[in-house]
Parts: C-alpha cells; structure tokens; sequence
C-alpha cells in the first residue's frame, strides 16, 4: 500500500477531486497549510510600506491507495493539479506499512 | 463684492455682525439656513463617529482596532462636555486681544431657544462648530495609535481643545488677529487640519516608534472598514465644507461642488501614481488620495472655483501621496495612520494654495479690493505658519508633562499584548 500526498493550489481542489473520482478513489483528507518552494512569496504594499509574505496558502491532499493503484492516481492529481505554472506543488509517495477502519476492525487493502 | 465679503467672513462675519449695534438688521432666523444647518451638524458628527473611527480602526492592528474607535468615541463625549461647560465661550466668547474669546458664554450662559448667530439659531450654531472641536483632536489620534495609554491620552486631548484648539478657532472664525489679517479659511485647513497634523507630529516625535516598527510588518487588520470609513468622511464632508457657510445659499451650493471634484481628483492622482510606480492601483491608496483632497479643499471651499478645485485635488494628491509614500520613509518617524502626513501637509497644500485660486482670473471668488494674489499668499503663509509654530509648542510641552507626570505610553509587554486586552479587558475581534 502506498500513502500518496500532494501539495496543490488552493483552486485546484475541484478539478483533483474530480479526476481521483474519475479513477476510483472514494476518499481523501484535505488540509489547509502554508509553505514555500520555488514559487517564492508574494508582495503587498501599504502607503508605500512594503511587506514580503514568504508562505503562500497552499492545500494538502492525502489518501491511502494500493501498490497497483498507485501510479494512476498521481496521473490522476497530477492531471488535475496542473496549470504550468511555477507553484502548481508536489506529489510524495510513500510506503504505508498498515490502515486500520475503526468501525470495523478491517485492515490492510480492504479498510482503504 | 457681497459675495465675497459675506464668504469672505463667512463664521467670524456672523459673528462680528452680532456685534452691539450692528445687529439689528441680520437678526432674523431663516427656516432654510436652520434646517440646512442641522443636517449640517449631524453630517460632521458623522465623520467622528463612526467615519473616522471606522477609517482608523481598518488601519490598525486587529489587536487595537477596539482601542482607536474607543479614543474617538471618547473624545467625542469629554470635548462636548468641556465645549458646553468653557471651550465655546473660549472659541467664540467676546474678543480678548485677538487672542482668544471670554467667559461670557461658560456653561453655555444666554444661549436660549430665541438666540441667533447670523440666520441661525445659536444652539445649532454651537453644535455645530463642536463637531469640528470633537474630529480636530480626534484626528490626532492616527499618528500615535496603537501605543499611547487611554488615560493620558484623555489628559493631553482634555489640555489640547483647551490651549490649542480654542484659541486657534477664535484666530480664525472667533473674530481674532488671523481673521483681522485676511487669512482666509473657509471650512477649517488651518484651525483642524494643519493644527491636528502637526500636534499628530509631535506626538508621534515625543512618543516614539512602535515597538518593532518599521522592520516588523504591521499590516492593516480591515481594510474594508477603512474603505467603508472613507466613505463616510468623504459625505460627511459636505457638512463640514458647505455647512461653514452657515447658510443655504450659493456659496454653499459652490463649497460642496468644488468638494466633490477636488476629492475625485486627489483619490484619482494617488491611484494613478501607484499604479505607475508600483505596478498595481490599491484601494487604501485611493482612499488616502480623496481625504488629502478632501483635507486640501477645506479652507478652499468657499472661495475657489470648480477649475481651482481640480488644481487643488491634483496637487494634494501629488504631494500627499510624495509625503507619505516617499519622505515619511526617510524620515523614520512613525505616525502610525499618517495624521500629519494627510491632514498637516494636505492642510498646508490647502491653505497656501487657496490664496492663488481664489483670484477671480481662476474662477474663484475674487479677492478683497487692492489685495493681490502675492499678498493673499503672503497672509496664507501667515496663518499656517502662526498655527504651526503655537501648536507645535505648546502641543511639545502638554505631551512632556503629561509624560512626567503618568507616562505617555504603555509598556512594551501591553503593546506587545495589544490596547484592545489590556486597557479595556476586551477584545475588537474575537473570531477564535
């Protein structure tokens, strides 16, 4: 099983959503954070004071897929997520050793 | 020549024809004046509270936005007490030496329903000239928000409209020694926006930075209600500049005309200035740009012209907008909300630039017989000069014994905490 992560912009979130629906997921957590990488920050400015805001509001995806499932659903995010823009994010994949569903006590590739 | 004697004169003239003998003729009230007059006042109430509060409030940190609207909201409260108990009789009691006036009219002696200033009855005459006593200090509160304590704060505004305001506005329109030299300000440049920028100087001088300031970023919390507050300042305003007239008739009518278009102009150089020279227009800069109009067509507004008063707006946007973006910087000082960056120095655009436009060859009102434009200047210069030197010394000596005796600022741990938590137990904000 993998642990699949992707960093996106914020208004990306509907079109990521769709195309992992379109190849099967049936859940994903989403939260809302702050970084930076190569797009920089940006710059505001008030009666001349100018203020350089280094993190940028950015959204984190999460979901637990199969081993098999796993390159489709980074095409799926990457399709998604895409504008060619410096700033559209990244997508980690890592091993998941174990998932648990806490209704049932289910484990492995049947909890995902 | 009526005209221009009557706008010439507009608030002492009144006054001076309620003189002993010289009264019986103007005696009489006007139903359209009073009715005008009284919506006047509410107008020029409603730039206090909540216009400017609601302004100053958006500009702040979200930690002190509660404590600017509470200064403006007090001072409102303690200056019409003081106004009802001595300030008026002070402003415009009988004349002592040009100076300032007696203590005839003290806790408001002889103002009955049937008394009259000019057309008007002298209730609404009084109310109306404590609007412009109550935003005057109140405008001084930008340049040391967010550090000063509430309770010296009260002290230095209570000695303020005492020794500095009220004896400005007598200079002025109470029939003293600027009036006597033909010093010309129709609505207040001098009397409220000169003297607020410049006591804002000093304060901001002998207060110091804000801690942190200007490495640190101190973003405004809202600029919405700033734009909402403009807003309110920019119609209040038609009270302020119309109303000082002190009639409904065409000098009025000219006074809000040239208002607007002076206002547009402003707002619209210090857009267009950004936008050239940082890439982008912003909402704050546009505001800023139409209350430095606002500011500079004041002492104008009865005397200019429609042609004078694009001249004007265009100028105080120019050099409001050079003041406050360009030199403040440089300068290092740290008048948080730029009281004397748009008040002092738009005033002073203002008032200089109202003895040139209010020439007859400009579209203005004209000027007095044998009085050219180099003399009027001359006395402009005069009249700002006189209020920027009394009001900077003497504003310098109430703030330094106000700091001898109880301290002027906060500690460095309750600005840290913000005014809102630790001088009122509240909070503007609480969205957690």
């Amino acid at each position: 099983m993998k642990l699949v992560t992707a960093i996106i912009k914020p208004f990306k979130l509907d079109d990521v959503r769709q195309a992992l629906h379109e190849v099967g997921i049936a859940g994903i957590t989403v939260t809302e954070v702050k970084g930076f990488g190569r797009q920089k920050g940006h710059t505001e400015l008030y009666r001349g004071a100018e203020y350089n805001v280094d993190f940028l509001p950015k959204l984190k995806i999460e979901t637990a897929v199969t081993s098999e499932m796993a390159e489709q659903v980074v095409e799926a995010i990457q399709r998604g997520a895409a504008t060619g823009k410096i700033g559209d994010g990244k997508i980690f994949v890592s091993a998941l050793e174990e998932v648990i569903r806490i209704r049932t006590g289910e484990t492995g590739a049947q909890a995902i | 020549m009526k005209t221009l004697k009557k706008a010439t004169f507009s608030i002492g003239g009144l006054l001076l024809a309620l003189a002993p003998g010289m009264a019986a003729a103007q005696d009489e009230l006007s139903a359209g004046d009073t009715a005008w007059m009284l919506t006047a006042t509410a107008l020029v109430l409603f730039m206090t509270i909540p216009g400017l509060s609601l302004f100053y409030a958006g500009m702040v940190r979200a930690k002190n936005a509660l404590s600017v609207m509470m200064q403006c909201f007090a001072i409102t409260c303690m200056v019409t007490i003081l106004w009802v108990v001595y300030l008026y009789s002070l402003a415009f009691g009988d004349d002592i030496s040009g100076f300032v006036g007696g203590l005839g009219k003290a806790f408001m002696a002889g103002v009955s329903t049937d008394s009259l200033t000019g057309t008007i009855p002298e209730t609404v005459f009084s109310m109306f000239q404590l609007t412009f006593a109550i935003i005057t200090p109140a405008l001084i509160v930008g340049a040391f928000a967010e550090r000063m304590k509430f309770s010296a704060m009260l002290w230095f505004m209570a000695l303020w409209v005492t020794l500095v305001y009220a004896p400005v506005a007598h200079w002025v329109w109470g029939g003293g020694w600027l009036s006597e030299r033909g010093v010309l300000d129709f609505a207040g440049g001098t009397v409220v926006h000169i003297n607020a920028g410049v006591a804002g100087l000093v304060a901001a001088l002998v207060m110091g930075k804000r801690r942190g300031y200007p490495q640190h970023p101190m973003k405004p919390s809202n600029l919405v209600l700033t734009m909402v507050g403009a807003g309110m300042l920019w119609v209040g305003w038609f009270g302020f500049n119309a109303g000082s007239e002190l009639a409904a008739d065409g000098v009025a009518g000219m006074a809000m005309a040239v208002t607007q278009i002076a206002t547009a102009a402003a707002a619209l150089t210090w857009m267009f200035l950004e936008w050239i020279s940082h890439g982008k227009p912003s909402a704050l800069g546009l505001a800023s740009g139409a209350v430095a109009g606002l500011v500079a067509i004041t002492p104008a507004s009865g005397f200019v012209g429609p042609m004078g008063a694009l001249a004007i707006g265009f100028a105080s946007g120019l050099v409001c907008y050079l003041f406050v973006v360009k030199v403040k910087r440089s300068l290092g000082y740290d008048d948080s909300l730029d009281a004397f960056g748009v008040h002092g120095v738009g005033g002073f655009v203002g008032a200089i630039l109202t003895g040139v436009f209010v020439d007859a060859s400009f579209g203005g009102a004209g000027l007095e017989e044998g009085v050219g434009i180099g003399s009027q200047v001359a006395s402009q210069f005069i009249g700002a000069g006189a209020t920027i030197v009394y009001c900077g010394v003497v504003s310098f000596i109430l703030l330094k014994l106000i700091d001898a005796v109880i301290g002027l600022r906060v500690s460095d741990e309750q600005e840290e905490m913000g005014l809102d938590l630790v001088l009122h137990d509240e909070m503007g904000y609480n969205l957690h």
